[in-house]
């Protein structure tokens, strides 16, 4: 191509150059039904493969159960989408128009994406209430939260989040001394708060007794429909008692995607669970 | 209003500020009004030593914000503490005037001795009180934006943080030392005669800054009172407990980070613009790694994440520092090891700590 080529190539006019493309269109773009895409991502760690050419697709509304044994990425995928890692390549849109790639955690948080962690990670020297009220959606900035008072339309949405998690009782308390599963569920109640319009929950039913675990599977098919919900699981009563989708990640990429009958008379899942 | 709605419920805060009000009327009206002879006198000597304290309660007080509150361990803010006085010392030396020792009415005396000719660019515009002071604020506070945006942006944190802080308040400890950086190497800044026209020696000078230091404790104290009360308080201590998850709540951790800790890095600075007056010296001493970690010390043994506890710190370990270099010179150094030993193994929530769990247990 010699250079008056390139120079037509240049200027034509019906194309849009990438540094004016908006990196994060304020709204979330559902028209397709997709909320989440995850297309040909690789991650390795020193030269393991911690994610492998995976393709995962969550729908708007959807709640998702995402299994494998110890190893399959299932961490590693999470921290992908909510941008605490960085894949080597491939793409992770949020709606049509987010490119997860290009955002940090606090970007990616703004933009509806709440995520649980394993291990409950809530704050444990402050009152439930306070640790509902950090989370709450809204302008992050130091200047305003310096000056931020509670109104009563932020203080009814935290009763109301407070009555979803059914931790009324407790809102005076402080946050460490709630019970394990307690705290699991102010976890999720403050996932709430951000007003999020995909959640990520990471093992919500670990250490819980029987009641809280019937509790949890209520909690979070009541969220469904209104938030698309990915929740990564061991346990496999868990799992089918919320009744849904569910992918087997292996290797860092999807074995398999169905229902959890079908799952469980897939040949190769029973042999990665079992071995053989 | 406000400073009712800050005080409600927090019996240590009221306490400690009700006092401070009373000894910012009575300490200096003892020194002024009543004759030497009366039993009630209090001695200038006495006057600016509680004066230089109340700079130390300050200090310690904008270290427990970072540190207490948000978890930053600073083994730096002696450097901040000593620009603040450098700034200050260096309005004091212009106004010397011709009365040095030289006799220059431009140059101090350092620079005479040093066969300057000029004054350096930096040294223009501290005759002025009102652009020293604005100096006392902005040195510190930039080079606290300034290591703050490199060191918070990276993420570091923990331990090397503090291992950082160090290293800056080192490194000004030896720039300062050389005589070419134009600050009086090691001899300092000193000498004063007086400041905004009345002479530095006099009771009622002297009695005016123990006031200023005490009016400015007051404002440094009801600050950081109310930035803990404030959702950004909250902000912090979340910070300093879950740094993670606060990110992914949304938060952007380090913008955080370096505005308290500039703020606090400006409170500093203050505290050592009015302790330099006091005690009537700056050398670059004050930027000791040493001195730095005295100053967490003060904290840990007043009480981490309670203002009061910083003031009560600060006032006792000095308190003790003042009698026993006099009493007992080779012991202090033993008794300061020591008692951060004992306060770390015994009182993890330091002597206000103690008084707390008495209070809920009653």
């Amino acid at each position: 191509m010699n250079s008056l080529d390139k120079m037509r190539n240049f200027m034509r006019r019906d194309q849009l150059f990438e540094f004016l493309i908006p990196d994060t269109p304020p709204d979330l773009d559902l028209s397709h039904g997709v909320i989440l895409y995850l297309e040909g991502i690789n991650k390795s760690f020193d030269g393991f493969k911690a994610i492998n050419d995976l393709n995962l697709y969550i729908g708007d509304g959807e709640l998702r159960c995402i299994i494998g044994p110890n190893g399959a990425g299932k961490t590693t995928m999470m921290d992908i989408i909510t941008g605490k890692t960085t894949p080597d390549s491939g793409s992770a849109w949020f709606g049509q128009q987010i490119n997860l790639l290009k955002m940090d955690e606090p970007e990616i948080a703004a933009a509806g994406i709440g995520r649980k962690f394993q291990k409950p990670t809530i704050f444990a020297m402050h009152r439930v209430m306070d640790n509902l009220e950090l989370a709450m959606a809204g302008d992050k900035g130091v200047w305003n939260i310096l000056r931020a008072r509670l109104s009563s339309e932020e203080e009814g949405r935290i009763h109301e989040v407070l009555s979803v998690i059914g931790l009324q009782e407790e809102a005076e308390q402080l946050a460490g001394s709630l019970s394990h599963g307690q705290k699991q569920w102010l976890e999720i109640g403050m996932l709430l708060m951000q007003n999020p319009k995909l959640l990520l929950v990471d093992e919500p039913a670990a250490g819980m007794t029987h009641q809280e675990m019937e509790r949890t599977a209520d909690l979070l098919t009541s969220l469904a429909g209104t938030h698309s919900v990915i929740v990564v699981e061991h346990d496999m009563d868990f799992v089918r008692s919320i009744a849904s989708k569910v992918t087997v990640l292996h290797q860092g990429t999807v074995l398999a995607e169905g229902s959890m009958d079908e799952i469980q008379n897939d040949q190769r899942v029973i042999e990665v669970y079992l071995g053989e | 209003m406000i400073l009712l709605k800050l005080l409600n419920k927090d019996r240590g805060s009221s306490f400690t500020l009700a006092l401070l009000a009373l000894v910012t009327i009575v300490v200096p009206a003892c020194n002024l009004l009543l004759p030497e002879s009366s039993l009630f006198h209090i001695q200038t000597y006495t006057m600016t030593l509680l004066g230089k304290y109340l700079c130390y309660a300050l200090l310690a007080v904008a270290v427990d914000l970072v540190w207490g509150y948000m978890g930053i361990l600073s083994l730096g803010h002696g450097a901040f503490f000593a620009l603040g006085g450098y700034a200050m010392g260096m309005y004091l030396m212009r106004q010397i005037g011709n009365r040095g020792v030289y006799g220059n009415p431009v140059l101090p005396d350092f620079m005479v001795f040093l066969n300057w000719e000029q004054l350096p660019w930096f040294w223009h515009g501290f005759q002025w009180f009102w652009f020293a002071m604005l100096m006392v604020l902005l040195i510190p506070g930039l080079l606290a934006l300034a290591f703050g945006w490199l060191a918070f942006r990276s993420r570091v944190t923990g331990v090397y943080l503090s291992i950082m802080t160090q290293a800056l308040t080192y490194a000004l400890l030896l720039a300062f030392f050389r005589n070419e950086m134009g600050f009086g190497g090691n001899n300092g800044l000193t000498d004063f005669k007086d400041i905004l026209g009345f002479s530095l020696q006099s009771d009622t000078t002297r009695a005016m800054l123990f006031i200023a230091s005490a009016l400015a404790l007051g404002f440094g104290y009801l600050s950081c009172l109310y930035i803990s009360r404030s959702r950004l308080g909250r902000v912090c201590t979340a910070i300093r407990d879950q740094e993670d998850r606060t990110r992914f709540i949304g938060y952007r951790v380090e913008n955080v980070k370096l505005w308290i800790f500039a703020f606090s890095a400006m409170l500093t600075g203050v505290a050592g613009a009015l302790y330099v007056p006091q005690v009537g010296i700056i050398n670059p001493n004050e930027f000791s790694p040493l001195g730095s970690i005295e100053i967490v010390i003060w904290v840990a043994v007043g009480g981490r994440a309670t203002l009061y506890g910083a003031v009560a710190g600060a006032l006792m370990v000095n308190y003790s520092k003042s009698y026993l270099t006099a009493a007992m010179p080779d012991a202090w150094l033993f008794a300061l090891g020591a008692l951060f030993v004992l306060v770390t193994l015994l009182l993890p929530h330091g002597v206000t700590g103690l008084l707390r769990r008495k209070d809920a247990t009653t």
